[in-house]
């Protein structure tokens, strides 16, 4: 390589990791228009957590065909990386494979980057099937159509290329270390166990062609996967990096405790106090806040840690293959409330970077716009759609909060269920009976 | 069965006599109110007359949890059940509860705490288990003895709670074929009554959740249905109906099994 290639790969890695970031920025950003929430305790429990269910993949294996498959794709990817280091440092210096003074190590890695290559492009071959020609159901729901399904299948595309465009620089490679050549710089290094099927393709052709193939394959891998990192913020697949995060900060309490308002608790109190002052101004720098609004009617209403849920969505919808509303043909899905929070929290932040940093009301809002009230009065909060989550995503709580804006806002429960709470007020049943006949079981036959 | 021998003191009775029970029974708005309900809360209180467990209900000074309306989104009547509830039994000085709901355990074991209710709250067939553990109580096979009975997972006491042995050590002590559903446990479906879908109709879908839970339940091909949640006995007692099975299937629940088997 010349120094020319040098700097243009350097110009090229800034360019590619600096955009990242920057949307990156971005992407924290948005996820800090949420309300506060502390999930900072613990800290054991959610190292472990994450641990487990990120990095052990622990949930995953509950279906175990597509769990086996993706630890496939996830462990080639982590691994296949440390040849990217290499190649970085060879761009960047213009040396070639400088790892290669590991000699015997070197051709255990090669050779299992390579295996794991043609393993990562076997399950994703099998997961194409899977989404394409077996239609497994989940990957057909109504929120699936256009450009979700279409994300779902250029990610598997990509993985495809970049596997392949690396066994082919390897073969590439692999010839050229043979090849009699004056200055050949191709050292002889690494084993090619899955390349070395391909090199007989390059048999005929001249030094300087195959070198062409090598040459043009690196870049167009290094490229391609300066690309993908860059696709992974408009794509579904930031699951990647935000499992890790997302898992660490998920809820730790039982599934069936649902947090109490504050606020109301203390509205509550002064009305059960006999001695509170109904009309007493609030103390100065009292502490206590009034909240604007009950419950969520938009993204900025959920918590941080919700919205961190809906980025790290990756439409795999196991949570909307195992929610009893969703099997019986109702509108809610757990996984179209994640993708609706997300595609709107994308909206609010665009609207602020086009309004120099302050969101200007765009009269939409989550609710009504995204979300449809059918949907939210489909959840019988079983938590089914919780514990399918692979990575600890929790669509239960927005449902949760957003009843909670219909009902303590607008006063928009359904009919039954105002009904209900009346007779709760009245009498201290869902139904109406006195609470005075409490006791009247004992004396019946 | 007489229900003539039914001991159940309440917490004012209690008082009066200066005497502390061991346990509080909460028994919820279904087993005080529910026809189907009323009969798991007799099961219970044979099973814990014969064991001679010290315990009182508030009675007409029990109210609801709030429950369903903190799951209908109403925070506010929801709070104002749990502190009025909280003030009573902080009054009588309450340690433990047990309740046949998973509801009722739920939200006094989850959300009562941060409001000022601080109890060790039981499942009865928690409670059951221990009274078994602790020898106060024997269960044998009975009439149960090799019937195939099969476990409807409430969710709120399953996945909610990640309990899913006690009512299962319980059934197998009745000697019964205890048979797994293709979703149980942690993957258990829902009976379709939680969330507050009990009091109202379901939204617009192509079949309702309790059918599709029945029918899970079924192809087992159970005697024996058992629940315990009275909201889950409701729905899954309408979907044998409506499969038109009741001659052949029964849906009871754990309580109702052991008080059965040992003829209460």
């Amino acid at each position: 390589m010349n120094l020319l290639d040098n700097i243009f790969f350097a110009l090229l890695l800034a360019a590619g990791i600096g955009f990242f970031a920057f949307n990156v920025k971005k992407l924290i950003r948005n996820i800090k228009l949420g309300k506060d929430v502390n999930r900072t305790d613990r800290s054991s429990e959610r190292w472990k957590n994450m641990a487990m269910i990120a990095l052990g993949q622990q949930k995953m294996v509950k279906k175990p065909i597509a769990g086996f498959l993706h630890i496939l794709v996830y462990v080639g990817f982590v691994i296949i990386n440390i040849e990217v280091l290499e190649i970085i440092i060879d761009g960047l210096f213009g040396t070639h494979r400088v790892f290669s003074f590991m000699r015997s190590l070197y051709d255990i890695l090669i050779g299992s980057f390579e295996i794991l290559a043609a393993l990562v492009i076997f399950a994703v071959v099998v997961f194409w099937i899977r989404r394409n020609v077996i239609k497994i159901q989940r990957f057909w729901k109504p929120e699936m159509k256009g450009w979700p399904k279409n994300d779902g299948n250029i990610i598997l595309y990509f993985e495809t290329v970049l596997m392949l465009l690396f066994l082919t620089m390897n073969a590439a490679d692999y010839t050229l270390q043979y090849m009699n050549e004056a200055n050949n710089h191709y050292v002889q290094a690494g084993t090619y166990p899955i390349s070395s099927f391909i090199a007989p393709l390059f048999n005929n052709l001249s030094f300087h062609s195959v070198e062409i193939i090598e040459r043009v394959c690196w870049w167009l891998h290094i490229a391609g996967i300066l690309s993908f990192l860059n696709y992974l913020y408009y794509s579904k697949h930031l699951h990647i990096l935000l499992a890790f995060p997302n898992t660490y900060f998920a809820n730790l309490e039982p599934k069936g405790k649902f947090p109490n308002s504050e606020a109301v608790t203390n509205e509550v109190k002064m009305m059960m106090d006999p001695n509170a002052d109904p009309f007493a101004a609030p103390a100065e720098n009292s502490e206590e806040e009034i909240p604007e609004k009950f419950g969520a009617s938009d993204v900025q209403d959920l918590n941080w840690v919700q919205l961190l849920n809906s980025y790290t969505c990756t439409e795999c919808g196991r949570c909307t293959a195992e929610c009893p509303a969703n099997q019986t043909g109702k509108k809610l899905s757990p996984r179209k409330i994640m993708m609706d929070t997300r595609d709107r929290l994308e909206e609010v932040g665009k609207n602020i970077d086009t309004n120099k940093g302050v969101f200007k009301e765009d009269g939409k809002q989550l609710l009504n716009d995204y979300i449809t009230q059918e949907e939210l009065w489909a959840c019988t909060s079983c938590n089914a759609c919780v514990e399918a989550c692979p990575v600890n995503i929790d669509p239960l709580s927005i449902i949760m909060d957003m009843r909670r804006y219909l009902v303590m806002e607008q006063s928009a429960a359904p009919n039954e269920l105002n009904n209900m709470m009346t007779n709760i007020e009245n009498n201290g049943a869902p139904w109406p009976y006195n609470q005075m006949d409490r006791l009247n079981w004992t004396n019946e036959a | 069965m007489s229900t003539e021998t039914l001991k159940v003191p309440t917490m004012a009775e209690m008082m009066a006599s200066g005497k502390q029970p061991d346990v509080l029974f909460w028994v919820g708005c279904a087993g005080s109110f529910d026809d189907r309900a009323k009969k798991i809360t007799k099961a219970f209180v044979k099973i814990l007359n014969k064991a001679e467990v010290n315990f009182a209900v508030l009675g007409t000074e029990e109210s609801c949890t709030g429950d369903p309306a903190k799951r209908s989104g109403n925070e506010f009547l929801f709070q104002m059940q749990a502190m009025t509830n909280i003030e009573v039994m902080n009054a009588y000085e309450i340690k433990k509860i047990v309740t046949a709901c998973p509801h009722c355990f739920n939200t006094l074991k989850n959300e009562y705490p941060s409001l000022g209710g601080n109890y060790e709250v039981m499942h009865h067939t928690q409670f059951l288990k221990s009274l078994l553990n602790e020898g106060k109580l024997t269960i044998e096979g009975g009439k149960f003895k090799g019937k195939k009975i099969t476990f409807h997972d409430p969710c709120y006491l399953g996945r909610a709670n990640d309990v899913y042995e006690a009512p299962r050590d319980l059934i197998r002590k009745l000697e019964a074929e205890l048979v797994e559903m293709r979703k149980c446990k942690q993957n258990g479906l829902c009976c379709g009554a939680g969330g507050a879908q009990m009091f109202k109709e379901p939204e617009k879908g192509n079949e309702d959740v309790n059918i599709r839970r029945t029918e899970q339940a079924l192809e087992e091909k159970p005697e024996i249905i058992a629940a315990g949640c009275p909201f889950c006995n409701t729905m899954l007692t309408d979907g044998v109906k409506a499969k038109e099975k009741e001659n052949d299937v029964t849906v009871l629940d754990v309580a109702e099994l052991i008080a059965n088997a040992e003829d209460l």
